[in-house]
């Protein structure tokens, strides 16, 4: 790529965009002369089903339309079933985010005596090599079952689908730390807490944000599913709740809207993965 | 009964082979003493079990046998009586270059205030000519300036003995000259004792007063003691008018070219 044309990228860019939404217009554009039914039966069931046509998929200008009201209001609250998308995405937020903080503050020190420790290492690999390829929403009738709250439930399994990264970057980072640098920590006797916060701790972070990343990640996608299960709020029972609704628009808005979150959590912790970065 | 300040006795080493029983040694019966204030140099073939002595010296490696006494005590480990210059310079690129300086003298004077470590550490960088890159860290620096930083850091805490492990290997000829002459005057300064690992005969000659020459390994040991008897005062401009130069310099690299290797090793 050429250097002098810093326009070109977000420009292509631009013309993607406006040429998808160009083709899904365009396929979504209702189609002329619907068979006439009788208007009795038309207005009983509704126009579309009395066609017999299915519920047309939205174009992008209806959905524009819906995202413009959602965005207009996104934090009203009128019952259990009307909760504005603003809410439910800080439902979803808080839960992600309580069950990623429990999770780092287990993951971090449990990497670390792992990583420190060969013998640690290899007593616990067997559970981590088992309990890692478990789908996180596998856990989830068994964290009702103990439970019994479908809230802290859905938390738990955040919690368990991001605790794997963040250990095994840990760990990796920790065991991984030059012996070079460990070396001038020993024959400086620098003591053994001062070496592991001051040498190795900032040795391994990059690592372990790499891992951090990598959950925050995981626990993005896995708490749609989550909430579809456990109901009542977030943004993946928003999702479903609509999905009953067949209200086709809603949906491809919470969509968006979803990876327009997750996009910003992951920038987040790009830009502290920067901080603890350092160049050899 | 008059002991050197280091004392290395029946020095030896051996991993363990395969079957998990001791293999050949590294090196064997390995002994020498540094007195104080001298600079003693080790010139070998790679493989031949410098840096593990010198390892060991530093108390980071343990010998298979044989002791090193340093002042009238055991090394056993670790200590800050003496300073390591690592042949990587091993800066923690996390930290600027006055900060891995503090780090040291922090844990040397762990009563010391903030304002003392911070003076004493900048007094150290100046005294390598790096008083004008404090911030930097060790990315941002060169090669030489790197090594400057890993001198200082190991002169700062001072040690009773000062450990280099083929410091200047990885610069330029000419950086590394430059270190030369700045290493000999602090040296000469400050009556440091050195144990220094080098191989190049030139860098021997120029800095040490004494040059153990090791063979080869396995098996290695310490084939001979050369006492370097040029004036003290020497630099590199001067050094090849000394008289006597070529005649040391000539006796090194005999021995390193043919006989360094051990007899059954020769190709018959």
């Amino acid at each position: 790529m050429r250097p002098d044309r810093p326009w070109a990228a977000p420009l292509l860019s631009l013309a993607i965009l406006a040429a998808l939404l160009l083709v899904w217009h365009a396929l979504t554009r209702p189609e002329a002369g619907q068979a006439a039914v009788d208007p009795a039966y038309a207005a009983l069931v509704g126009q579309a089903a009395a066609a017999g046509g299915q519920t047309p998929v939205p174009g992008p200008l209806d959905v524009a339309r819906q995202m413009w009201l959602h965005l207009q209001d996104p934090f009203y609250d009128r019952g259990p079933n009307d909760k504005g998308v603003g809410v439910q995405l800080a439902y979803s937020l808080a839960r992600v985010l309580s069950g990623y903080l429990l999770a780092a503050l287990v993951a971090v020190p449990l990497g670390f005596l792992i990583g420190m420790s060969r013998t640690v290492y290899r007593a616990l690999d067997p559970f981590i090599q088992v309990l890692k390829p478990i789908s996180p929403l596998a856990w989830m009738p068994l964290a009702l079952y103990t439970i019994r709250d479908a809230g802290v439930s859905a938390v738990f399994v955040i919690f368990i689908c991001s605790v794997w990264p963040m250990l095994i970057n840990t760990a990796f980072g920790v065991a991984s730390v030059r012996q070079d640098w460990l070396n001038v920590a020993r024959t400086l006797e620098v003591p053994r807490l001062r070496t592991a916060l001051q040498v190795v701790l900032p040795a391994a972070a990059p690592t372990i944000m790499t891992g951090m990343r990598i959950s925050i990640g995981i626990a993005w996608l896995v708490i749609v599913a989550a909430e579809m299960l456990i109901g009542g709020t977030g943004i993946g029972y928003f999702v479903w709740n609509e999905w009953n609704n067949l209200s086709i628009a809603n949906i491809i808005c919470a969509i968006l809207l979803i990876g327009l979150v997750g996009m910003l959590l992951d920038a987040i912790l790009a830009r502290l993965a920067r901080l603890v970065s350092y160049r050899e | 009964m008059n002991r050197p300040f280091v004392q290395v006795q029946g020095l030896a080493k051996r991993y363990p082979g395969r079957d998990g029983r001791p293999g050949p040694a590294v090196f064997e019966d390995v002994d020498f003493g540094i007195e104080r204030g001298e600079f003693v140099c080790v010139i070998g073939h790679s493989g031949c079990g410098k840096t593990t002595i010198l390892n060991i010296l530093a108390g980071i490696d343990q010998a298979s046998a044989g002791v090193a006494i340093m002042d009238g005590r055991e090394i056993a480990g670790p200590s800050l009586e003496r300073g390591v210059v690592f042949q990587a310079h091993a800066l923690l690129p996390w930290l600027t270059a006055l900060q891995n300086v503090e780090f040291g003298v922090r844990s040397r004077w762990p009563g010391h205030s903030r304002a003392q470590v911070r003076e004493h550490s900048v007094r150290y960088l100046d005294m390598v000519g790096l008083g004008r890159a404090l911030d930097k860290r060790p990315a941002e620096l060169s090669g030489g300036m790197k090594q400057r930083v890993g001198i200082a850091r190991a002169f700062a805490i001072q040690p009773k003995m000062l450990l280099l492990d083929e410091p200047f290997g990885a610069l330029d000829a000419l950086t590394r000259g430059t270190i030369q002459d700045e290493l000999r005057q602090i040296v000469g300064a400050t009556g440091q004792t050195v144990f220094m690992i080098t191989h190049d005969v030139d860098e021997a000659i120029l800095l040490a007063d004494r040059v153990l020459l090791m063979s080869t390994g396995p098996g290695a040991r310490i084939a001979e003691t050369v006492a370097i008897g040029l004036a003290r005062d020497r630099s590199r401009g001067s050094l090849h008018h000394e008289p006597g130069y070529y005649d040391i310099r000539n006796h090194l690299v005999d021995f390193l070219v043919q006989r360094a290797g051990h007899t059954q090793e020769t190709p018959a």
